[in-house]
């Protein structure tokens, strides 16, 4: 199939549906249900869900796209998450309820379980259901929630991927935003894109929103029983990534970026809940170099090569 | 923005390669101590480079008809890795094989295709870069080494460039000169000449570095007399010539390979000791997770040179991205290895790590700057 017939009405239906009012609305408390719904009516929600289960039988790397057009509108639902637990659920023989589907792997709070209608957990091969009831972090207008109860430590490595392409979306976003940003503001008589300075720390946000992007893919590419290896690569880069992109992009917005109605940070408070979210970037590192110096004859050109 | 980097995946013929060229490395390399290991594409071994040549593994992009193996940039992706992660020594064949072949092919004369390209193939036409000059660093268009055309058609060279990789133990160079204007006119008016260094007028002077090696030098041109035929490509053309070329340079694996010796040695190390806390686990991973995503990116701009593409704009975010990883390893290592005292490290392992902790400067200046590709970026991204 031509990607672009799969990508294209859903980078429509986000932008139809997710304004940035749409998600302030979300975030303030309002009614999530009719944007749920549009997610629900596009038949999106089972791309991941295997053919003979009335899915569309799509690989993780296949949907990798998709899910990464979620973080780039910082989408306040959890339709990533929802598209993997469908596809496990469906896999176990399990039911699948209407609502949106949150993954809770430990005990930080899970990204949008403030949301989501019912938790994830358990492992892939047995997941376990259970009706949402999180507990509310206290951060202004965030929509993860604490939840107890549950033990979804087998789910890390799908979630922690699954949140690495959250990640690569939105740093791409933030990217462009930035640039364009650079561009119109002037001060001293000329764009502050014409700084050599400001340049330097956009071409650095570049390279950070490419690796995001390429972890990312490594983990997708894995599917949706990945390895532990290409899960530490995808979600330690996009962790790595994200702080820094984040930084950037609030340093050369200058005060405005920090503002409330500007846009930018319906996207960086997402990358910074989400680099926390299913382990961090020194989590995984400690995950790979131990599965690195299980081997330690192999040098690390093979060991990668093998990830 | 740079959505055409995106995975890519080696072919089946060109993994293939590793196995048998794999023997042939390690055969080359059993006596060679880690710290030498670690000068990889710092070291001259012009046998070796031969020998490379006669199995196959040089020219793989140049097509058969000129002595070359017709294959392409993963090919040669493949056997970089494989000469980098081991460290084998591959200054011999390196400029000739990753640049001036290249460049040969695609603007040289069938004369000029027919005379080096089988050579260079062979791993014995061994090439060197002339572009530097004292006063024309990053400001590389400044340059002032200039030849004059003379009543045969043949050229006149004076001048002098600087930092030369290897130009000591070179047959030709390719130098980057102003054939007409001046100065002023900046990037019009450069040409790319062919010099053959045993030419009378030329003198090589060896310059040598913090840790004691002489891998680069100045070369002086006092009234060198060039056949016609030393232009490369068009008169006038030199500044677009090298500009391609520059993609050629910046985008391979070796800009993320050049602490992986010292990586590999700093693991065996863990082991050897024992030492397995979670600090170390994640340092050892830390860096493992960024290798693979840098050697991702590189693999994803060698698709777009597969694609025929001239990727200035990626090559250069990838070379700056993978030199600072590469300028990083010797810091924490050293870091790692210093935080324990009461653990013996062999003497080996230290000459390694002082020798690219010394040498790890150079990575980010070799090929252009940090700053100058910085700025090639920033124009990729539409703000010049
Ligand atoms: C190991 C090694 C091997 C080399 N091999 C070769 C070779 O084979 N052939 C060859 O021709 N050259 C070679 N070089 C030279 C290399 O290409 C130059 O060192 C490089 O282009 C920088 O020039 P420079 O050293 O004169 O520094 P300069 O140009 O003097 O720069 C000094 C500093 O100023 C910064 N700077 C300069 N201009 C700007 C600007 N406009 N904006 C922001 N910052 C700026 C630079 O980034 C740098 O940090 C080699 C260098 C090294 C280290």
């Amino acid at each position: 199939m031509d990607m672009h017939e799969l990508i294209d009405p859903f980078a429509r239906l986000i932008e139809d549906v997710c304004t940035p009012a749409a998600i302030r609305a979300i975030e303030a408390g309002g009614d999530a249900a009719p944007m749920w719904q549009a997610f629900t009516d596009s038949g999106f929600l089972d791309a991941l869900v295997a053919e003979e289960a009335g899915g569309a039988g799509l690989s993780l790397a296949d949907a990798a796209p998709l899910i990464a057009l979620l973080g780039y509108h910082a989408v306040p639902l959890p339709v990533g998450d929802s598209m993997i637990a469908r596809a496990l659920l469906a896999a176990a023989g399990m039911d699948v309820p209407d609502g949106p589907i949150a993954i809770a792997t430990g005990h930080g709070p899970v990204p949008f379980a403030g949301v989501a209608g019912h938790i994830l957990a358990g492992s892939s091969e047995a997941p376990v259901l259970t009706v949402a009831g999180g507990e509310p972090t206290g951060v202004h207008h965030d929509i993860d929630a604490y939840v107890s109860g549950v033990d979804g430590r087998a789910l890390r490595p799908i979630a922690a991927i699954l949140r690495a392409l959250l990640m690569s979306g939105a740093t791409e976003r933030v990217m462009e935003m930035t640039v364009a940003y650079a561009n119109e503001r002037t001060q001293f008589g000329k764009p502050i894109g014409k700084q050599q300075a400001v340049q330097q720390q956009l071409s650095v946000l570049a390279e950070q929103a490419v690796a995001a992007r390429i972890a990312a893919a490594i983990g997708a590419r894995s599917g949706l029983s990945p390895r532990p290896a290409d899960a530490a690569i995808a979600k330690h880069g996009a962790s790595l990534a994200a702080a820094q992109v984040a930084a950037i992009a609030h340093a050369v917005h200058g005060a405005i970026g920090i503002s409330e109605e500007y846009d930018l940070q319906l996207l960086t408070r997402r990358l910074h809940g989400w680099r926390l979210a299913d382990g961090s970037e020194s989590y995984w590192a400690g995950v790979l170099g131990d599965l690195r110096l299980a081997d330690s004859t192999q040098s690390t050109a093979d060991f990668i090569r093998a990830a | 923005m740079f959505d055409t980097l995106s995975l890519s995946a080696l072919p089946p013929e060109d993994e293939a390669l590793r196995p048998a060229l794999r023997a042939l490395i390690a055969e080359a390399i059993a006596d060679l101590p880690v710290h030498r290991r670690a000068r990889s594409w710092q070291g001259f071994d012009a046998a070796f480079s031969r020998k490379l040549g006669q199995a196959g593994y040089l020219g793989l992009s140049l097509p058969k008809e000129y002595g070359g193996v017709g294959r392409g940039p993963f090919t040669r992706f493949v056997v970089v890795e494989e000469l980098l992660s081991a460290g084998a020594p591959v200054a011999g064949h390196w400029i000739a094989d990753r640049q001036s072949g290249p460049l040969i092919r695609h603007y040289g004369t069938e004369e000029q295709r027919q005379f080096y390209l089988p050579r260079i193939s062979r791993g014995e036409a061994l090439f060197c870069i002339g572009m530097s000059e004292p006063g024309s660093g990053s400001d590389l268009a400044s340059v002032r080494s200039r030849a004059d055309r003379q009543a045969d058609g043949g050229w006149l060279l004076n001048g002098q460039k600087i930092w030369t990789t290897n130009a000591m133990h070179s047959d030709y160079m390719i130098a980057l000169v102003r054939t007409s204007g001046t100065g002023a006119d900046r990037q019009s008016g450069l040409s790319q000449l062919i010099v053959d260094l045993k030419l009378p007028g030329i003198t090589i002077r060896p310059i040598i570095d913090l840790t004691g090696d002489a891998h680069f030098a100045e070369v002086f041109f006092d009234n060198v007399r060039l056949a016609p035929d030393a232009l490369i490509g068009e008169e006038g053309q030199g500044w677009k010539q090298v500009t391609a070329e520059l993609a050629f340079e910046r985008s391979g694996p070796e800009r993320i390979y050049s602490s992986v010796v010292l990586i590999d040695a700093w693991v065996r190390h863990l082991d050897a000791v024992g030492r397995k806390d979670s600090a170390t686990l994640r340092l050892v991973g830390s860096l493992t997770a960024q290798l693979a995503v840098l050697r991702e990116m590189s693999l994803a701009v060698t698709a777009r040179l597969v694609a025929g593409e001239s990727p200035v704009v990626e090559a250069s975010l990838m070379k700056d991205l993978g030199t600072g990883f590469e300028q990083a390893v010797p810091q924490l290592i050293g870091d790692d290895l210093a935080s324990h005292p009461d653990e013996a490290v062999d003497a080996e392992l230290y000459r390694t790590l002082l020798y690219v902790t010394h040498i790890a400067p150079s990575f980010s200046l070799r090929g252009g700057t940090r700053e100058i590709l910085r700025g090639i970026i920033a124009r990729g991204l539409g703000l010049r």
